[in-house]
């Protein structure tokens, strides 16, 4: 069954190329929504292999690891590519009403397409350089879907964007360089054995540094999150919405697994840098979030204060404190991206996602304003949400650490997002329209209420089963976290995988 | 009480008021079948695991405590509900009304009945969500909108802070069960952590119930519609932090810390509120800030912790229940049909509406506490308890005779004021509220009344057993009307005559309260407002300074952070602890390295040194190539192809991207440019010695060698390089195709796109440019600007 570790990277480039082809006409965009669907489909039955026979690894080529490009899927990667799935869905039937047909000539599907793709292939990869050619396919396609349309605003922030990443990109190739002088391997399996045997292992802290900032810089922490304010409120809803949803995750995730799989020679000195880091994210993204009068932009820095929780569940390095971050991960995904979408149509019926423009949402669109509670009281961390959870285990992790200064942070951090938050509840849905206008969902088409609504609905029902159900997210979470803190089946299985059994 | 609403076939507010009846109805019939068991001394134990691996449970431990709470929840719930169907059932919202009631009744429910600490946090924060919605429902006013998220964010903090103490609690107990945790007490108190649980319970349960110093949120909170302050801020909600008080007593009660922390919140509260309420002019007001003194009591008396002390309270907390309420319907149904809440404005509505006058009468009297009602039995018995009290006897006895003679004053003021005297004119058409609004508070005043005569039954059925819970053993509770002449009975007769002078002198003692409160400094809620500006203050300062808009800033700080952290890893971690042979690396460079070499350098330089941003890039473009050359050199041309493209794509991207900024100028000041040279320096530097001390280990060839034994005879190539590219890592290679054509193609929508851009013939276009500023602070928006450059 290891075949389908390719699937997922496979068909979204595949979707690519026909939505390409057919950009024209009506088939480019519903391709997009069958290919998502394919992919959402075939990573459940990734997910479903590799709970039945644990971790799944396939040599690319036949070529045995460490010598070939290996694919392997543990807990975590493959939750990863099914979230990508459902996220990437949601997302493909929004922009059936949102993406206008001059961006889909340009290519919009086929870009969004490879994004999905190079999402994956980050998720699904077991070789270091690997996944920075994925990076690079991410960082391509999505700085093509932000500055399509080449609006000022968008140029201007995809600017940003891509030259700040562009220094991670320099800084991450830099160190798989280095990484490989010292110990002449790539695949990541293979490097958790080679790290313990280097000459010199204070210099493998200095390359892991530079790989924490490298990702870092992906993952918009502090200090490095500033394209990410930049640039996520230009560009369409839909690309906001999976980049809110998918791109930081990535990089958070890449720390997840090198420090865990192969950084883990000084955890005291790497995993103390990782809290302090944590901590001043959450702290400095909850507060740009207060400053913010957009809904977007308020958003944004949101997606940065949690990150800021996400790498706490790392620095901790607890079995409980991984589970959080695992939790938080899935969580945050679905949770971010909705948010995004809902913004979308507030911005459609109300005209503007500037708070000081729009008003009346709670009054006249009542299934909106619900929309738009669920994820947003699950992201300030409200029970029984999935956001609660997330949280609940993370300041647990702190508090059985002894981490009361973090575990106080994390609370406070909060607190700031509830007040975050409810400003644009209080202006875009209490406060009447500074215009006098009543939006209302009715103004929408019914083919766009139903495009667009259709996915936030579903994306807040989940977000409302892992928060009135959170036993088997945090029993899965669990597991995946004992495979990230014992990796000894993973690289045990991308190692021994023969060749035979690939493809 | 169950089916009052049965009998009327027509209900205002349609299907959602009949549901919002039966539900709170039907459970109060449930509950009131654990009324045997629990008077018998029974604890029932029912639930299911909710999250196994985290020891949460949904469970309901049904005790004397929580089944008294329960059953006022679903009661005086009931009533509420019935009496909204007038009040707002022709409110266009009205259904989400009952469903935010609804969401309310059932947090509140699952607070007082969990068994498990996470599960009661998780209710409790339901119940605080519920009450920002519904204060905030009257969306409209800008005023309810404050009072909402005044409350939510008072009593937000104090449940992050409780869910700490919780975790904490947790951990030293070993369970997050209460029905455990309740009988480990000594362990809980002698634990290292004791304190820092006291302190976050405390913060969690202060805030909730209104104490001081977060009182100031529960006034405000009036703004909500009457049936929710009757019924949160009243009579359940609010004591949701006095249940957590009490239920924790057993646990953490009973210590130096716990015993001063209430009675020096709890006392102040009281009294400050109960002089507060005089000042006030709006009836509603009035009896929101007598609440603030209710809750202050009982924390009081919960702190102060004794059996007459823990008894007194639960007595006292029923009887308020039931009056407290009562009293909100009366002044909501004077509101509703006399269109004011003015103690000023209101007079002599006692013919026109006189069920109402007699409901509300009945209540006062209990709230001023005269015999024969419940009222006065509870007056009694928190008369007793200071007495009898071994601590601080003089501050708990004073506060609660300051409290009871204010309470007199505040009744009168509440309904003689309204309903006696003289009508004036404008209330001559005013007619009776409709039974659904008069019946809720016309129960309540006779229930005050009945319990008064017949004290036995509250007694066997709630109080005493309610009381046992929180003293944690049996108590002996027995109420009674008359005690015989005590001090108690003494204090008082000379309540009811203090109060019924302050009564008399209440206008002038009111104008006097508002020239002090006028003088006073320290006003809370004011303070709120500072509190909120300085944090969005703070936040606009920071975010200013580091979101700051200039891209230059944000690669330097990028670069700086590197060179940072990169230089003192090397140091801590002690790397550069080897000699290095300059001369002896040298040698084996050849002219055309240095050519090369020499060719990046120029170009680096240039890109450094120009003032021509095109210069720049070209100059960059050099380097690029540079490297692509070296790529060529050691043996890697497909690479350096890739190279090729992405590198022109960058230059041809950027140089577009600066086409359509609006003036072409060196935008780094002079001063800068020694910073950014530093910096240059610096992360050369830091890059340069990682590489010489990675290059001082022996390069393992493992994967060169399997290459070179593989490349011809299992991949059939003889280019090594060309197999690794297209066999060994073709995934990469497939990737890297993907990246150049995803570049071009990127071009492509780029440069088309921009023709759109410019034509600029949609309106987002236009949108995005002009209002692109981070803050909406003019002297931010110079420095700013995600949108300028």
């Amino acid at each position: 069954m290891s075949w389908i570790l390719a699937t997922p990277i496979i068909i979204p480039f595949a979707t690519a190329v026909l939505a390409f082809l057919f950009r024209h006409g009506p088939e480019g965009r519903w391709l997009s929504v069958l290919g998502s669907a394919g992919l959402l489909v075939s990573s459940i039955i990734l997910m479903l292999t590799v709970l039945d026979e644990g971790v799944i690894a396939a040599q690319m080529g036949q070529w045995p690891a460490p010598f070939g490009i290996t694919l392997a899927a543990d807990l975590l990667s493959a939750v990863m590519v099914v979230i990508t799935g459902i996220t990437g869905l949601a997302i493909a039937i929004y922009a059936l009403a949102d993406v206008e047909q001059r961006k889909e000539q340009l290519g919009y599907h086929a870009l969004y397409q490879v994004l999905l793709a190079g999402v994956c292939g980050a998720f699904l990869t077991g070789d270091l350089f690997n996944l920075y050619v994925w990076f690079e396919v991410m960082l391509i396609s999505s700085f093509g879907l932000l500055i399509l349309g080449g609006t000022r605003a968008q140029l201007d922030g995809g600017i940003r964007y891509v030259t700040l990443n562009l220094i991670s990109t320099i800084l991450f190739l830099s160190g798989v360089g280095l990484l490989y002088g010292m110990t002449g391997t790539l695949n990541m399996a293979d490097l958790h054995g080679a790290v313990q045997e280097v000459d010199n292992p204070g210099l493998l802290v200095v390359v892991a540094v530079m790989f924490m900032i490298a990702f870092g810089v992906k993952a918009a922490v502090f200090p490095l999150f500033f394209w990410l304010p930049a640039s996520y409120h230009t560009p369409a809803i839909s690309v906001s919405a999976i980049f809110a949803g998918l791109l930081t995750k990535v990089g958070v995730y890449s720390l997840i697994r090198t420090f865990t799989l192969i950084f883990t020679t000084d955890i005291a000195y790497t995993h103390t840098i990782l809290l302090w880091v944590a901590g001043l994210t959450m702290v400095t993204g909850v507060l740009g979030a207060a400053a913010m009068n957009d809904f977007r932009r308020i958003l944004s820095f949101h997606i940065v204060s949690q990150i800021g929780y996400m790498v706490l569940g790392l620095a901790l390095f607890t079995p409980l404190a991984l589970v959080g971050a695992v939790f938080y991960l899935v969580h945050h995904i679905i949770v971010k991206a909705n948010l995004f979408l809902v913004a979308g149509v507030a911005r459609r019926i109300a005209g503007s996602t500037e708070l000081g423009q729009i008003g009346g949402l709670y009054k006249t669109a009542p299934l909106l304003a619900l929309l738009f509670l669920i994820p947003a009281f699950s992201l300030a961390g409200f029970p029984p949400l999935s956001g609660f959870w997330a949280k609940f285990l993370l300041i647990k992790a702190a508090l059985e650490e002894g981490g009361y200064i973090i575990a106080g942070v994390a609370l406070a951090v909060g607190l700031l997002t509830i007040f975050s938050m409810t400003k644009i509840w209080g202006y875009a849905f209490w406060k009447p329209h500074p215009a006098g206008l009543e939006p209302r969902l009715s103004r929408l088409s019914a083919r766009d209420r139903a495009a667009l609504l259709t996915p936030i609905a579903a994306l807040a029902v989940l977000t409302c089963i892992i928060g009135l159900f959170p036993e088997p997210f945090v029993q899965f979470a669990t597991r995946a976290a004992e495979q990230l803190l014992d990796p000894q089946t993973y690289v045990q299985t991308v190692l021994a995988a023969a060749p035979e059994a690939g493809q | 009480m169950a089916d009052t609403g049965a009998e009327v076939p027509r209900l205002a507010g349609g299907p959602a008021g009949w549901v919002s009846i039966l539900i709170p109805a039907a459970l109060f019939a449930w509950f009131a079948q654990f009324l045997g068991p629990v008077a018998a001394g029974e604890v029932l134990l029912i639930g299911f695991d909710w999250v196994p691996s985290l020891d949460i449970r949904l469970e309901m431990m049904v005790d004397g405590l929580s089944l008294t709470f329960a059953l006022l929840i679903t009661g005086i719930g009931t009533l509420v509900t019935l009496y909204s169907t007038s009040y707002l059932g022709a409110h266009p919202e009205y259904p989400r009304f009952v469903l935010y009631l609804m969401a309310f009744m059932v947090g509140m429910l699952g607070l007082v009945l969990s068994d498990n600490l996470i599960a009661l946090f998780v209710f409790w924060e339901v119940t605080t969500i519920s009450s920002y919605l519904l204060i905030g429902f009257t969306s409209d006013s800008a005023k309810s909108r404050r009072s909402a998220l005044q409350a939510l964010l008072v009593t937000g903090t104090g449940g992050l802070a409780l869910l700490a103490g919780m975790i904490l609690l947790g951990q030293a107990a070993g369970t997050f069960s209460l029905s455990e945790i309740l009988t480990m007490g000594d362990a809980i108190r002698g634990h290292a952590h004791y304190d820092a649980i006291l302190v976050l319970f405390l913060a969690g349960a202060f805030t909730k119930s209104a104490q001081f110093p977060f009182h100031f949120w529960l006034p405000n909170a009036m703004a909500a519609p009457t049936p929710v302050s009757a019924y949160l801020h009243s009579a359940t909600m609010v004591k949701g932090g006095v249940y957590l008080m009490a239920r924790m007593t057993p646990t953490l009660g009973g210590t130096e810390p716990w015993f001063w922390a209430l009675i020096i919140a709890g006392g102040f509260t009281t009294v400050f509120a109960s002089v507060l309420s005089i000042r006030q002019t709006d009836i509603k007001q009035v009896l929101a800030y007598t609440t603030l003194m209710a809750l202050g009591a009982l924390t009081l008396f919960i702190g102060v912790g004794t059996s007459a002390a823990i008894k007194a309270a639960m007595v006292f907390l029923v009887v308020h229940s039931f009056y407290k309420a009562a009293l909100f319907l009366m002044i909501g149904i004077v509101d509703h049909e006399a269109g004011t809440r003015e103690v000023g404005d209101l007079r002599g509505l006692a013919l026109k509406m006189p069920v109402t006058f007699f409901a509300g009468a009945l209540a006062a009297i209990s709230m001023a506490g005269i015999p024969p009602f419940f009222g006065f039995i509870g007056k009694e018995f928190l008369y007793d308890a200071g007495l009898e009290a071994e601590t601080a006897r003089i501050w708990i006895t004073g506060t609660i005779f300051a409290a009871s003679v204010l309470m007199f004053v505040a009744a009168g003021i509440a309904v003689a004021r309204p309903f006696l005297g003289k009508l004036p004119e404008r209330f001559k058409d005013t007619h009776e509220g409709p039974w659904t609004m008069w019946m809720g508070p016309f129960l309540l005043g006779a229930l005050s009344l009945f319990f008064g005569i017949y004290p036995d039954i509250p007694e066997v059925w709630m109080v005493g057993p309610a009381t046992d819970a929180v003293y944690g053993s049996d108590v002996d509770v027995d109420l009674y009307l008359f005690h015989g002449i005590n001090a108690a009975f003494i204090l008082s007769m000379i309540t009811f005559a203090v109060g019924l002078v302050l009564y008399l002198a209440h206008q002038r003692l009111r104008d006097g309260l508002a020239r002090i409160i006028a003088a006073n400094p320290i006003k809370f809620d004011p303070g709120w407002d500072r509190t909120l500006d300085g944090l969005r203050a703070i936040a606009e300062w920071q975010t200013r300074h580091l979101q700051s808009g200039i891209l230059t800033r944000y690669i330097f700080i990028t670069f700086a952070t590197f060179a940072v952290a990169m230089a003192v890893t090397l140091w801590w971690q002690d790397v550069l602890n080897f000699r290095l042979d300059v001369a002896n690396e040298l040698e084996g460079l050849l002219f055309k390295h240095w050519a090369v070499l020499l060719f990046i350098t120029a170009g680096a330089i240039l890109a450094a040194l120009t003032r021509s941003r095109m210069t720049a890039i070209a100059a960059l473009g050099v380097v690029g190539i540079g490297v692509a050359l070296i790529f060529i050199m050691f043996s890697a041309p497909d690479v350096a192809i890739t190279q090729l493209l992405v590198e022109t794509l960058v230059v041809v991207l950027v140089a577009v991207a600066m086409l359509k900024l609006p003036h072409l100028h060196v935008r780094t000041a002079e001063p800068h440019r020694p910073h950014h040279a530093l910096l240059a320096v610096a992360v050369g530097t830091v890059t340069t010695l990682v590489m010489v001390a990675v290059l001082q280990g022996n390069l393992d060839l493992r994967l060169t060698e399997y290459f070179n034994e593989t490349a011809y005879y299992e991949a059939y190539g003889s280019n090594i390089v060309n197999v690794i590219l297209v066999d060994f890592r073709a995934l990469d290679t497939f990737g890297e195709i993907a990246v150049v054509v995803i570049a071009a193609l990127s071009a492509y929508a780029l440069l088309r796109g921009t023709r759109y851009g410019t034509i600029r013939e949609d309106g987002e276009a236009l949108r995005d440019t002009v209002d692109d500023a981070v803050l909406p602070d003019p002297a931010a928006r110079s420095a700013d600007g995600e949108g300028r450059a």
